[in-house]
């Protein structure tokens, strides 16, 4: 198989990407920024709406096919990863993004979640955060601080969060990525996501406006963002905080530190260069705890592997290779004997 | 055979009709093959044959204990065989555990080959026996020939320098010669299995055959005492053609195959290992030039949807299970019976609940694939009859997922899924097709209309990809033709009716209930659905053989039922449904009906024997 083909890339404009449906997320929710995010991206990577499937479990996010004007399957609580690996499996050609939430991808569909990873198949996965459970009115979720108040924990959660990414790069993704709803860089995020072949994660902070309002703020403020955000770029300086700080790798406790640039002497201070393909430090990124570090933004790893569809489907290929398909020849096979006509005994 | 028979012959000179044999010994001494092969020669020799493979759920139990005992049955004969048989003429036991956990269903007078070489204290004991029944009269209502089958083994192998332990292992092979010469058989093709088997090993190959063989010459040569006399038992009379054996997992394999080239879709299959349906999908791995991708999935819930997402993208989905895997795709089953998209679920039923008895027999997941679904969600259910049986359901459950885009279950249990019968090889010249059209362009002028329905009620399959009919589906009610969301309480109402509509109106796509064995109208019928069909018809035509006013009515289409089946059970006197589950299709006769059936229910993991149903019948009759 050579699925190296690139699809045909198509015109469109944003308008082409809407539905006529209404749109029923909360006024003021984030997921109605991540839609526009995608619904600009999709047009910029010559995305064909025939050709493109979105993918969805159960919860907020999960309403999103509905909006965007493309094959859309809303399928059921946690299991999207499983859906996704038929479709792509009947037909490699379709371009297939998954959206799902922290509930839908972490706690219930935790297990399709790590083996679409695992397999790699080639398809865009949003994971929206937004640390709570939003369509069944406010329950704390399985990325929800320690101590969140709840109406299933009104003394506050005392479980530990699960971090989405750290639990991707485990599982085997080849691609992670973060960002956030309201981001001008979300599209940039997709278009690299997109661009990678195989199961490209994207973790998207996403404001739910009703029952963890503001929960990102800390580090989503346009106030202070300079401070707070570490854009990660390929090839370049991890710097933030207008290139006054960047990040280092304290070689004696083998984890990352915050160093001061002073006069824009990174290498001085031995900033390391992000390289999206070194797993490593991609470990220690996503592991980055936010307060004493930035937040880790943009694409944290980015190292392509072949994917499961060209797999199966390139040993289905083999095997057929030189093989007829004589449904009768199938049904006689094995020891057989014939009963003639005149005794209707074995000949 | 045993005494019964043989004074049969003495006094007739005829052969017997049939012949029970069970070959029972530990898990490790390979009886599972060994009734397999007797059975490919018993095919060969043109006798009509059932069998029932009946083993432990460890894979090798501790040796010579009660629990890790492996039996295979078969019943054959020159007449039309139904039941793996209710009582064996013959047990071979090939330890003391075989010997006390199944002398108990052996025929009075029947008889028993033991080998002595494996009745020694050790194994005694772990059977649980204080004295070597062998020795202490216990066994005296039936015939015993015992000999010291392990030792002749290995003076048998002697030449080929295997170790101890691998030459005690050709055992089996040894006992299956001394069957194949009781019952007059052809070693030429157990010959011929043995060495395409062993071809990376002559050794091995070598070291078999020459077991086969001296078992063979055993019973040439040896003075057996009388008690064994070679036994030739006339083919069966049969149409002619082209026949082969086949399990019913087999069966249901080759059907998917068969009905994906009907529709002209290539099959996907999604499957999560689970005894006893992964045969299934161990048969569909191998068959990739068919068109069949096969997934192994992470576990039972992503196999089906996988499926369903393959239908989506204009596949045969297909999954498959067993009862507690079946539960755990509820719901996956629920959302394509909301999307109307074409599926078939194959239910390989085993006891339950829970994990229940994985590797024995039940009918027990009637009411999950008639009822077990959250709302409304009607789901056609096939069950097949036999092995043979399974293929031609596995078709008709293609055919109807894909003509009316709905899931639809297949019915099959551990019992037909591992027990094997002759089979006319089918020409698929003879098959219908049933092709599928896909939707192409705008059905409802220049708007597309996704649950716009046909007069079957079926909704257009539309494969994601197909250029400009791009639309949203999913477990949300969905509007009367345009699909879109639609809560309203018109809607959900008119939709509920439409789901219901199309599955009902599948009827009419079937046959109409015919009686299977007996006349219409009477005193009573027997009605079974699935694998009873063998022991409820032998135990019928029985019964009116001896003059009782019964009939047989076999049910394929469990759901929706077949139209006419209320009209012909309101002709008799009384129903009786013989299950291997406490009573669910008498259930739903009654409920559809309003009969008074009543219930003969069995769950012990066994098969219905003949004899317990013709009692019933007796008994219904009195």
């Amino acid at each position: 198989m050579n699925d190296m083909t690139p699809i045909a890339k198509v015109q469109t404009t944003l308008k082409d990407w809407e539905t006529d449906q209404e749109v029923r997320w909360c006024p003021g929710c984030g997921d109605y920024a991540i839609l526009k995010a995608v619904q600009r991206t999709l047009p910029e990577i010559g995305a064909d709406p025939s050709k493109t499937v979105f993918v969805s479990g159960i919860g907020c996010s999960s309403r999103f096919p509905y909006y965007v004007e493309s094959y859309g399957f809303h399928t059921i609580h946690g299991r999207a990863p499983a859906f996704a690996t038929g479709i792509k499996l009947a037909n490699p050609e379709l371009d297939i993004w998954l959206v799902t939430g922290d509930g839908d991808g972490m706690s219930i569909g935790g297990n399709h979640t790590m083996h679409v990873l695992r397999r790699n198949l080639n398809c865009q996965i949003m994971l929206f955060n937004n640390e709570i459970y939003g369509l069944t009115k406010g329950q704390y979720s399985p990325t929800s601080r320690q101590g969140t108040n709840s109406p299933t924990t009104p003394l506050g959660s005392v479980d530990r969060p699960a971090s989405p990414c750290a639990f991707a790069l485990g599982a085997g993704a080849r691609f992670i990525a973060r960002g956030f709803d309201v981001s001008k860089e979300l599209p940039n995020v997709l278009k690299a996501a997109h661009a990678h072949r195989g199961a490209a994660f994207i973790e998207i902070f996403q404001n739910c406006i009703v029952y963890n309002k503001d929960r990102f703020e800390e580090f989503a403020a346009p106030k202070g963002a300079e401070d707070r955000q570490l854009w990660l770029k390929n090839g370049e300086p991890m710097l933030f905080g207008k290139g006054t700080k960047g990040i280092a790798l304290d070689a004696e406790a083998l984890t990352l530190k915050v160093v001061d640039v002073t006069d824009g002497d990174w290498q001085a201070a031995g900033v390391i260069v992000h390289d999206v393909t070194n797993r490593s430090i991609a470990h220690m990124l996503v592991e980055m705890p936010f307060g004493p570090f930035p937040m880790a933004l943009g694409v944290l790893y980015d190292d392509p592997r072949p994917t499961f569809e060209d797999a199966v489907l390139g040993q289905d290929h083999q095997a057929r290779e030189g093989k007829v398909a004589d449904l009768g020849k199938l049904l006689a096979k094995g020891q057989t004997w014939t009963v003639d006509d005149r005794e209707g005994h074995p000949a | 055979m045993a005494t019964q028979l043989a004074d049969q012959q003495a006094q007739t000179t005829n052969a017997p009709e049939a012949v029970v044999v069970r070959f029972a010994g530990d898990s490790g001494d390979g009886m599972q093959l060994t009734g397999g092969q007797f059975t490919l020669s018993t095919a060969l020799a043109g006798n009509d044959l059932a069998t029932f493979p009946d083993f432990p759920a460890e894979i090798r139990a501790p040796q010579g204990t009660l629990f890790g005992v492996s039996a295979f049955q078969i019943n054959f004969g020159s007449t039309e065989i139904d039941t793996a048989g209710d009582a064996p003429d013959v047990l071979v036991a090939m330890n003391p555990a075989a010997l006390k956990t199944n002398v108990g269903a052996l025929k009075p007078g029947g008889l028993i080959i033991a080998d002595t070489g494996e009745f020694n204290k050790r194994n005694l004991e772990k059977a649980k026996y204080d004295v070597n029944p062998l020795e202490d009269g216990s066994l005296a209502k039936w015939q015993v020939l015992a000999f010291d089958i392990s030792a002749l083994t290995l003076e048998s192998v002697k030449p080929f320098g295997l170790g101890n332990k691998e030459a005690l292992r050709c055992k089996n092979m040894w006992t299956l010669g001394l069957a194949l010469w009781m019952f007059d058989r052809d070693r030429a093709p157990l010959i011929d299995w043995l060495k395409g088997k062993f071809a990376k090993n002559q050794v091995l190959a070598d070291a078999n055959i020459a077991a086969l063989n001296a078992g063979h010459a055993y019973g040439e040569t040896a003075e057996l005492g009388g008690q064994i006399k070679k036994i030739h038992l006339d083919p069966v009379a049969s149409p002619p053609g082209l026949y082969r054996t086949v399990t019913g997992a087999d069966a249901i394999a080759l059907g998917l195959v068969a009905g994906a080239q009907l529709a002209e879709l290539p099959m996907f299959f999604g499957g999560y290992p689970i005894t006893p349906a992964s045969s299934i999908l161990h048969s569909l791995v191998r068959l990739k030039e068919f068109g069949v991708t096969t997934f192994q999935a992470e576990d039972e819930i992503a196999a089906i949807c996988a499926a369903i997402g393959a239908s989506y993208a204009g596949q045969l989905g297909v999954t498959s299970s067993s009862g507690p895997g079946i539960a755990l795709k509820g719901e996956a089953m629920g959302l394509a019976v909301m999307t109307e998209l074409p599926l078939v679920i194959v239910n390989s039923q085993r006891g339950g609940p829970s994990t229940g008895l994985p590797t024995k027999t039940e009918q027990s997941d009637l009411y999950q694939a008639v009822y077990g679904r959250n709302g409304d969600a009607p789901i056609p259910v096939i069950a097949a009859r036999s092995p043979s049986d399974a293929f031609d359901c596995a078709i008709e459950a293609c055919r109807i997922a894909v003509q009316y885009m709905t899931p639809v279950i297949l019915l099959t249990d551990g019992y037909i899924a591992n027990a094997a019968e002759p089979w006319k090889v089918p020409d698929p010249a003879t098959f219908t097709p049933f092709p599928v059209q896909f939707l192409t362009e705008k059905n409802g002028g220049d708007t597309l209309l996704p649950y716009k329905r046909d007069e079957k009620g079926a909704r257009p399959w539309i494969k994601a990809g197909t250029p400009g009919l791009m639309h949203r589906i999913g477990g949300i009610e969905k509007a009367v033709d345009t699909g879109h969301l639609d809560y309203s309480p018109a809607n959900h109402q008119a939709q509920t009716d439409a789901r219901k509509a199309k599955v009902d109106g599948i009827a009419k796509g079937i046959p109409a209930q015919e009686v299977t064995l007996g006349t219409e109208g009477g005193k009573l019928a027997v009605v079974g659905w699935g694998s009873t069909y063998g022991p409820i018809h032998q135990a019928v035509r029985r019964a009116r053989t001896k003059g009782l006013d019964v009939s047989h009515v076999h049910v394929r289409h469990v759901w929706p039922l077949p139209e006419y089946l209320g009209d012909l059970l309101k002709g008799y006197e009384r129903v009786l449904v013989p299950e291997m589950n406490t009573g669910q299709f008498k259930t739903v006769l009654r409920d559809q009906y309003l009969v008074d059936a009543k219930p003969l229910t069995k769950t012990s993991g066994q098969p219905f024997t003949i004899a317990e149903i013709e009692a019933a019948i007796e008994g219904a009759l009195s």
